[in-house]
Order: structure tokens, then C-alpha cells, then sequence
């Protein structure tokens, strides 16, 4: 199996189209960055100015650590559009490739090229959340240094004290790889049931903004059947910036506030993967290779 | 022994029958020819055969083993290229070789990929991508992933298809080199006769999906046979004049006319006989070779 999965990421990287999505959230990342650099403090004064009459905050606001978080709300939701990239190409460019005949003339079964493929696809989808942490958030701070992380909610402000935030970020990293594994695990599905890329690639890219469209509208009919969507549980990993507090209003160091809901959404989520790698191992078994 | 032994295959595409009860036998060491039109089955049985298409109904054993149960071991053995050389423009030749190299379960080394590509005439071009091959260049190294892994058995779809005279000489030789020297086993397909006849030692001619003739290449071949069209307005009473007498083995499967492939000097019995018989016959054409045959054959679908 090992040697299908090194095949498999072999042919990945060799490909330039694999480091169009690397380019692009670093063009994107750093193009940010420079500009909160420069005009940071005005940025920071916009974020402030609803709070200024009332609080009081010392500190460097403008740090590593929120830069981080601007950074993951505005990409994490277009990352899984660079996924899809790679993905939802993963059977169906070979089917259009005319390689799939290659691949499944070997003494290995499809279950197994299926699971090398996705498991492949899998590691790229982990390298670029990887190559989004490194950019996102050591980068930032290495430029913007580090304090506090204030965040400012819809109608509350959340204080997590400096030592307390780096593994948030872990935890909302490998949060974020279980949300774009799912994607992976559509890209693949849609890929299976085609012999071209682009449908799997604008079909993989059209279901996440048609569901997501679904999980923020309010809407009662929707409302059934939204803990049910993928697209409702990605964004959770903002769950772990959101913390508990003691009687006296006081940030508890180290708690996070919804535990069950970050667990809830894991739990659907890898439901979502095992759902779609398993439709497409059916899917590939009953195909016949006609490309 | 049967390398390959196909029993009543059929393979339905809604209502298309691609291949229909489709039997033949492949023995060990033979050059086995697969001749057929563009479209007449070939391709479809050949993938039946490397289990990327389920059959609709049949039975397929390879090495005396069921292909839909056997599978990776019976695959273990084989090399095949399947109609056009579709390969990965972004390797190198060297490259796609030591990719298929390693999803082989038996150990490949760098020595086995080099002889590999002096035998397909690549080893000047190995470290070059595969977006700059020829068509020729290309079918050369789908060859090459086909031999790779030293199998007993190779399946070679069309493997001259866009390749110039010279290509197609140096395949012709590759496939008899292969089959006399190494021992393999050799199912070749192609659109051409006159392709075949040079390196089969038996050969299986189809159309429409359905076997039309099967034989020894020497002796569908031989000049003192002929192959004869009985021109007549009632094909179902020839027939049974046929079979019912000495000439019937001489007769040839076809969907429409009755054809039979027969010894020279029994034409004129023939003739005898059907007059005897008071069918009513328009006359017997003469066809100079199985090549007519086949076009003949081909051609009037």
C-alpha cells in the first residue's frame, strides 16, 4: 500500500498545477501581512473604535497571534477551493488521462489505488494547511511579534492571555485539516464518477458555496437539516478562541467554552469522509474502464 | 496448455452488444493475432481480459485461474498496452518505468529498467518528459511499462497504431523476439492482416463482437486453399446442402453469404454438388486470400 501512496504523491508533486495553491495562499498571506504592517495601526484603531469609550487596553493589539486569526477567517474558507483543485482531479484526470487503465492493470485492487489516491490526496491537503500555519502563523509571529489575543465578537470581547494561545492554534489547525479532508473526501467522490477534471473541480467548488449558502442562512426549513451539513461544522475551529470564564467574569486559562460542539462537529465531519471515500470505493469497483 | 481461455463472453452496453458469446483459446508461447474492424470487439474483450470491464456474461481464466477472482495474482503476470499510449506528459520516460516498477510485487532494479529501455530503443531519451515524444516514442514506452516486470503473458492492443514503417518492423520484431527467445505468451491485436499474418501463429478473426473465423495463421493462409463466396438467392438451402455434405468443415461464420475456405481442386465438387442439389445458384466467386476475406467480411457490415 505504501508503495501506491509514494506513487501516487510522486505524480502529485511532479505536476506545477500542485504548487499553484502554495503560490497562492503565500501571494495571498504575505500581501496581507505587508499591508497590516504598514497600515496596521489605523486597521487596529477601526477594530477598537466601537470599545475605545469603554475599555481601556494596553498591549500591542496589532501581534502575531491575531494577525493568525484575521488570517485563518478570510483563507480558511477559500482553501478548500484550492483543494478541490487537486482532489477532484485525483481519478478523474487519470480517467481523462487515459493512465487509469495503467493504474488498474497492476496486481493491486481499485479499493487499494482508491485508498493510495485518497490518502495521497489526504497529505497534500495536510501540506498546505502545514505550509498555511508556517505562513500564517509563524511568519506573523516573527513580523509582528507577540501579546495577548483580543478578539472582538458580535456582542462580546474575548481576552486570552499570551501563554494560552499557541495550542489553541494547534487544536484549530487540526480542526481545520478534518474540515478540508472532508472537501478532499467530496473532490474525490465527484472525481469518481467522472472522466474529465473540470466537473469535479467547479462541482466540488459549487457544493461547498451552495451548502454554505444553506448552513448561514436562518431560514426554519434549513434549520433541519443543517447540523447534518459539512459546511455548518468547518468554521468551528473558532471554537477553540472562545473561553470560559469563572464567577467573576474572569478568563479561565486553558478551558475552551464548547467543547461538545468542537467534538460534535469532528464527529460529523469524519462521518462526511468515511461516507464519501467509501461511495467512491463502491463507485470505482463497479466502473468499467472505458477511457 | 491455455494460457487464456475465454468461454461465451458477452459484454451489453444497453443495447449494443460489443461483444457477443465471444470463446478462443490462447496456448502457452503462442502469437496469438486478434483481428478485427474499428469497433468490431477487440478492445472490449482485451479489457475484459485485464478485468477493467465486467463482462455481462462468460467466464475468463488466465493461467487456469478465474479472472474475476484471481485477479492481482493473474495481473502479476501480465503486461499489456491498451490502445493508444496514454502516459503522464509530466515524466520522464526513465521516470514512468521506475513509477511501475515499484507497484510491482516483485523486486525491480535499476538494472532491469535500463535493459528495459534499450529493448523498446528509449535509452538515449530517458531522462526526457513525455510531452516531447513522438506518437512512435510513446507506443515504445507503453511497451515498455507492458515488459517492465517480466511477465509470462503480454497483451498488446493495436501496438502499432501511428507508428511509422520503421516502427512497425522494429515492433514485429520486438513481439517475435519476445515470443521465440523469451517464451512469452503474445496476444496481439490489430486492424490489419497484413500485420498479423508476419508474427501469428494463430489467428482470430472478429466482427461485429462475434468470432468470425479462428485458425493456425499456415493454414488460413495456405495458397492451396481459396476462399470461396457461393453467390446464391437462398443462403438457408446452401447451407444445408453444405452441411450436409463432405464440405462442411470447409465452411467459414459469417453473418451474411455463405463463404467457405476449401482446397482448390474440390471447387469444381463443389459446384457439382450444389447443382446437383437444384439450389439456385447466382455463381462462385473466387477470393484470392484471407486478406479479401477480411476486408470482405469487415467492409459489408
Amino acid at each position: 500500500m505504501w508503495s501506491l501512496i509514494k506513487v501516487e504523491l510522486y505524480k502529485i508533486f511532479s505536476r506545477p498545477r500542485t504548487y499553484i495553491a502554495f503560490g497562492a495562499i503565500a501571494a495571498l498571506i504575505v500581501v496581507i501581512q505587508l499591508g497590516l504592517k504598514i497600515d496596521g495601526d489605523s486597521y487596529a484603531s477601526f477594530l477598537m473604535k466601537d470599545i475605545n469609550d469603554t475599555l481601556t487596553v494596553d498591549g500591542k493589539v496589532l501581534n502575531g497571534y491575531l494577525i493568525c486569526y484575521i488570517l485563518l477567517q478570510l483563507l480558511l474558507v477559500h482553501v478548500p477551493l484550492l483543494v478541490a483543485l487537486i482532489a477532484a482531479d485525483m481519478i478523474s484526470g487519470e480517467a481523462n488521462l487515459g493512465t487509469l487503465r495503467l493504474l488498474f492493470t497492476t496486481p493491486y485492487s481499485r479499493t487499494r489505488w482508491v485508498l493510495a489516491k485518497f490518502i495521497a490526496a489526504s497529505i497534500y491537503t495536510i501540506l498546505l494547511l502545514i505550509w498555511l500555519a508556517f505562513l500564517a502563523l509563524f511568519v506573523s509571529m516573527w513580523i509582528f511579534g507577540t501579546d495577548d489575543l483580543f478578539l472582538m465578537k458580535s456582542n462580546y470581547v474575548v481576552l486570552i492571555e499570551q501563554n494560552d494561545v499557541l495550542w489553541r492554534y494547534v487544536g484549530a489547525f487540526v480542526f481545520a485539516s478534518f474540515a478540508l479532508l472532508t472537501v478532499t473526501s467530496l473532490g474525490f467522490l465527484l472525481s469518481s464518477l467522472s472522466s474529465n477534471s473540470i466537473g469535479p473541480i467547479v462541482g466540488t467548488m459549487s457544493a461547498i458555496v451552495f451548502f454554505t449558502i444553506l448552513s448561514t442562512l436562518n431560514i426554519p426549513l434549513f434549520t433541519l437539516v443543517k447540523p447534518y451539513l459539512f459546511t455548518t461544522h468547518m468554521n468551528n475551529w473558532k471554537e477553540f478562541f472562545d473561553i470560559q470564564v469563572n464567577a467573576n467574569n474572569e478568563a479561565i486559562t486553558g478551558s475552551i467554552l464548547n467543547i461538545p460542539k468542537i467534538k460534535t462537529s469532528i464527529v460529523v465531519l469524519t462521518l462526511h469522509i468515511i461516507l464519501f471515500v467509501s461511495a467512491s470505493i463502491i463507485i470505482i469497483k463497479k466502473k468499467d474502464i472505458l477511457s | 496448455m491455455s494460457v487464456i481461455k475465454v468461454q461465451n463472453i458477452s459484454k451489453h452496453f444497453g443495447s449494443l452488444k460489443a461483444v457477443d458469446d465471444l470463446s478462443f483459446e490462447v496456448q502457452a508461447g503462442q502469437v496469438f493475432g486478434f483481428l478485427g474492424q474499428n469497433g468490431s470487439g477487440k478492445s472490449t474483450t482485451i479489457r475484459m481480459l485485464l478485468s477493467l470491464i465486467h463482462p455481462t456474461s462468460g467466464q475468463i481464466e488466465i493461467f487456469g485461474k478465474r479472472i474475476e477472482k484471481d485477479r492481482e495474482a493473474i495481473l502479476e503476470q501480465v503486461g499489456a498496452i491498451i490502445e493508444r499510449p496514454d502516459l503522464y506528459p509530466y515524466l520522464s520516460a526513465r521516470e514512468h518505468l521506475e513509477l511501475f516498477a515499484k507497484v510491482r510485487k516483485k523486486k525491480i532494479g535499476e538494472a532491469d529498467i535500463n535493459a528495459t529501455l534499450e529493448k523498446v530503443g528509449l535509452a538515449h531519451r530517458a531522462k526526457d518528459k513525455v510531452q516531447t515524444f513522438s506518437l512512435g516514442m510513446k507506443q515504445r514506452l507503453g511497451i515498455g511499462i507492458a515488459l517492465v516486470h517480466n511477465p509470462s503473458l503480454i497483451i498488446l492492443d493495436e501496438p502499432t497504431n501511428g507508428l511509422d514503417p520503421q516502427g512497425i518492423a522494429d515492433i514485429r520484431q520486438l513481439i517475435q523476439y519476445l515470443a521465440k527467445e523469451e517464451g512469452k505468451t503474445v496476444l496481439v491485436s490489430s486492424h490489419l492482416l497484413s500485420e498479423i499474418e508476419q508474427v501469428a501463429n494463430q489467428i482470430l478473426i472478429i466482427h461485429q463482437g462475434k468470432k468470425m473465423v479462428e485458425g493456425v495463421t499456415k493454414e488460413l493462409l495456405d495458397p492451396e486453399k481459396r476462399i470461396v463466396q457461393i453467390k446464391t438467392t437462398d443462403d438457408a438451402n446452401v447451407l444445408k446442402v453444405i452441411a450436409a455434405g463432405r464440405f462442411s468443415n470447409y465452411l467459414l461464420p459469417r453473418g451474411e453469404g455463405v463463404y467457405l475456405k476449401i482446397p482448390t481442386r474440390e471447387i469444381p465438387l463443389l459446384n457439382e454438388s450444389l447443382v446437383k442439389a437444384e439450389v439456385a445458384l447466382l455463381g462462385i466467386e473466387t477470393k484470392n486470400s484471407l486478406e479479401d476475406y477480411f476486408l470482405q467480411i469487415t467492409s459489408n457490415a
